[in-house]
C-alpha cells in the first residue's frame, strides 16, 4: 500500500482503529489533542464509542470498564492528566486487566509547559500509582514505529492481561511522517473467558477486582503477578542499535532524544570520532542484558545517557552497566531539546574524561 | 514565479493561507514572506494558529524578523492561551503586505470569520493549501469538503488552491506530479484555480508544471534533528 502522511497523534489513534479497539475515552490537554478528536470524527464509522469523559480520572475507569467487558479500549493524555490516571491504572493493573494508555510527554512538573519532554520515565517504569505492579512501556521513536507498536501493544496487553503505555513526547505527537500500514505478528491469544461479557447462564459470575481482603490471597496475587512480570521480562524486550558496531562513545537514547543523538553520531564521524545509539524501544521490561554487552564491546570507551529530563533513565542504564562503563549524562528539561551540536561536545567531554 | 497580481500591487494587499492539519499552511505562509520580502515588499506575518501547539511560523520569528520581515504572533501561545493579538489590525492599515497564516481545518479559520469584514475591505486572496498525501484529503473529494468547511467558517470564500503534496523526505517527483492532476480535479469540482504547486526546492527543474505556477520553497519548518550541527 502507499504510504501516506501522518501526524503522530492522528496515527495513534488510527493504528488503534486497526487493532480492533472500539471503545476510546479521553480528556484533553495539549500537546495530544488530536488524538481525542480523531477518534471523535472516526469511532462512528467503525460502530465505536467516542466519551469525551469529565476528567482524566473518570476517563481511566472508563477504560477499565471496556476492558473489563472484554473489549479492546485506548486512553491518552499528556503528563499532567496522565498523572491523575494513576490511580485507575494501579486499579488495571491490580485486576490484571488489558488496556493501552498513550502518553505524549510535555514539561513538568505540576502543569509545565506544552513542550515536549521526557520526563515522566520514572512514573511510566516505576508506576505512579500504589502497590507491586508493572506497565509494559513502549517508546516509538518514529510515526511509523508508532503505528507497529501501538498495534501490537493491544496483543501484548491481551496476551499478559496488563496495561500497555505508549510513551511518547509532544513532538512525536504534532510531527508529521511518512507512515505505511502493516499489521502486527500474529500472537496466539488467550479467550478473554474472565471477562464480564454476560454468563447468558452457561457459567458462573466472573469478578473484576483488585480488592483482596486476606493478606494471604493479596500475597499469592501478588506472587501471581510478578511470575507475569518475569514471563514479560523474558519475552517482550525490544531496542535498535545504530552504528554501535565500532563505536567509542555510546549515546543511550529512547524517542526524539534517540533521533537527535542520531544526527550527532552523523555529524561525530565527520569529525573521526566513532559514536553509536543503544536506543531502548521497551522502557520496561528495559534491555539491561543487551545494553550490558554492546556498552562493552572492545571499542566502548564512554556511555554519554541523553533525555530530554535532567535525569531519569541513567538510573537503568546504571543498573545495566553495573559500574563496568563510565557513564555520564547530557539533558535538558522543562521542554526543551539537547541540540545535536550540545551532543557532541558531551560525546567529546564524555572521551576525554577517560 | 509569478502572483497573480502584478508585483508592485503586492503592497495593499492580503494572502490569507488555509488548509488542513498538516497540509503544509505554515511552510508555505513562511516561504511566501520571505519570497515577497525578497521582491521588495513591506511584509507583515500573522500568525493566527491558535489550534496548533507546535510547528507554527511563530517558530521561525527570529529569521524572518532578520530579513526585515514583520511578524505579529498569537499571545500566549507558548502556554497554551492563544489569543488573538490586537497588532493584527496593522495588516489592514496601507502599504502593508500582509500575510496570515491562518490555523488547520475549519476550527483554525474561525479566527478569520472575526476579521472577515475587515478583510473584505482590502484586496486579498484566500488560497487553501492541500497534500494530497495526508489521508484525510486524499482525494479531490475529500479535499472539497474540508474546503468548504473552512470557507463557512472563514465567511469568505476561496479564492486560489496551493498545491502542497509531499510525503516529507520521501517525496518523489510523482508524488508532485500525482497532486498537481488531483489539484486540477479539484478545481474543476470547487470551480477555484490552482495557483500554485509549492514543492521542495530539491525539485527546481524537475517537474513538468506551468513555469508560473511552481512555488520552490526552503523547508523552516523543522525538527529537532534536522537543524544543522555546524561546530564541534
Amino acid at each position: 500500500m502507499a504510504k501516506e502522511l501522518w501526524k503522530g497523534n492522528e496515527a495513534v489513534a488510527e493504528a488503534a482503529i486497526r487493532a480492533g479497539c472500539r471503545y476510546f475515552f479521553g480528556y484533553p490537554i495539549t500537546p495530544q489533542n488530536e488524538i481525542p478528536e480523531y477518534f471523535a470524527r472516526h469511532m462512528p464509522e467503525h460502530d465505536g464509542v467516542f466519551v469525551q469523559a469529565e476528567s482524566e480520572v473518570a476517563a481511566v475507569n472508563m477504560a477499565y470498564g471496556a476492558s473489563g467487558c472484554g473489549a479492546r479500549v485506548m486512553t491518552s493524555s499528556s503528563s499532567p492528566g496522565i498523572s491523575l490516571k494513576q490511580e485507575g491504572i494501579s486499579y488495571i493493573a491490580g485486576a490484571e486487566l488489558p488496556v493501552v494508555i498513550v502518553n505524549m510527554m510535555r514539561g513538568g512538573p505540576g502543569l509545565g509547559s506544552i513542550a515536549p519532554a521526557q520526563a515522566d520515565y520514572f512514573q511510566a517504569t516505576r508506576g505512579g500509582g500504589n502497590g507491586d505492579y508493572r506497565t509494559v512501556v513502549l517508546a516509538p521513536a518514529t510515526i511509523q514505529e508508532m503505528t507497529d507498536l501501538t498495534q501490537e501493544a493491544f496483543e501484548i496487553a491481551d496476551l499478559y492481561r496488563i496495561p500497555v503505555l505508549i510513551l511518547a513526547d509532544g513532538m512525536i505527537g504534532q510531527m508529521m511522517e511518512a507512515v505505511e500500514w502493516k499489521k502486527p505478528k500474529p500472537r496466539k491469544l488467550p479467550k478473554k473467558d474472565w471477562a464480564t461479557s454476560g454468563t447468558k447462564n452457561a457459567r458462573t459470575h466472573n469478578i473484576i477486582n483488585s480488592l483482596f481482603i486476606d493478606p494471604k490471597d493479596c500475597t499469592e496475587h501478588n506472587k501471581k503477578l510478578q511470575e507475569k512480570h518475569d514471563l514479560i521480562a523474558q519475552n517482550e524486550i525490544q531496542y535498535e542499535e545504530y552504528r554501535t558496531d565500532d563505536a567509542e562513545v555510546l549515546f543511550v537514547a529512547y524517542g526524539t532524544t534517540a533521533r537527535i543523538c542520531q544526527a550527532a553520531v552523523l555529524k561525530l564521524r565527520e569529525a573521526g570520532v566513532k559514536a553509536g545509539v543503544f536506543r531502548p524501544i521497551s522502557l520496561w521490561p528495559y534491555p539491561e542484558q543487551a545494553l550490558y554487552a554492546c556498552a562493552n564491546r572492545a571499542g566502548v570507551k564512554a556511555v554519554v545517557c541523553a533525555e530530554m529530563s535532567m535525569g531519569q533513565m541513567i538510573d537503568d542504564v546504571k543498573i545495566s552497566l553495573a559500574g563496568s562503563k563510565p557513564v555520564s549524562f547530557f539533558g535538558t528539561g522543562g521542554g526543551t531539546f539537547p541540540t545535536p551540536v550540545e551532543l557532541m561536545q558531551a560525546a567529546q567531554s564524555a572521551l576525554k574524561g577517560v | 514565479m509569478s502572483a497573480t497580481q502584478e508585483e508592485d500591487e503586492m503592497n495593499d494587499h492580503l494572502t490569507i493561507v488555509t488548509g488542513h492539519y498538516g497540509s503544509g499552511k505554515t511552510e508555505f505562509a513562511v516561504n511566501l514572506a520571505f519570497h515577497l520580502s525578497r521582491e521588495g515588499n513591506a511584509v507583515t506575518l500573522a500568525d493566527l494558529d491558535i489550534v496548533n501547539p507546535y510547528f507554527c511560523s511563530r517558530e521561525r520569528k527570529q529569521e524572518l524578523t532578520q530579513q526585515g520581515i514583520r511578524v505579529i504572533v498569537s499571545k500566549g501561545a507558548d502556554s497554551d492561551l492563544p489569543a488573538i493579538n490586537p497588532e493584527v489590525y496593522a495588516l489592514f492599515e496601507p502599504g502593508v503586505c500582509g500575510i496570515i497564516d491562518a490555523g488547520g481545518d475549519a476550527v483554525g479559520a474561525q479566527t478569520l470569520g472575526r476579521f472577515s469584514q475587515k478583510i473584505k475591505c482590502v484586496p486579498y486572496e484566500l488560497l487553501c493549501v492541500v497534500n494530497f498525501n495526508r489521508p484525510e484529503t486524499n482525494t479531490p473529494q475529500k479535499a472539497e469538503a474540508y474546503l468548504r468547511q473552512i470557507e463557512y467558517s472563514a465567511r469568505l470564500s476561496v479564492t486560489g488552491l496551493v498545491n502542497n503534496t509531499h510525503l516529507d523526505h520521501e517525496t518523489t517527483t510523482q508524488d508532485i506530479l500525482r497532486g498537481a492532476e488531483l489539484s486540477e480535479e479539484l478545481s474543476t469540482l470547487s470551480g477555484v484555480p490552482v495557483i500554485y504547486h509549492a514543492f521542495e526546492e530539491r525539485f527546481s527543474g524537475r517537474l513538468n508544471l506551468p513555469q508560473d505556477k511552481q512555488f520552490p520553497m526552503q523547508l523552516y519548518m523543522r525538527k529537532p534533528w534536522e537543524f544543522e550541527s555546524t561546530v564541534i
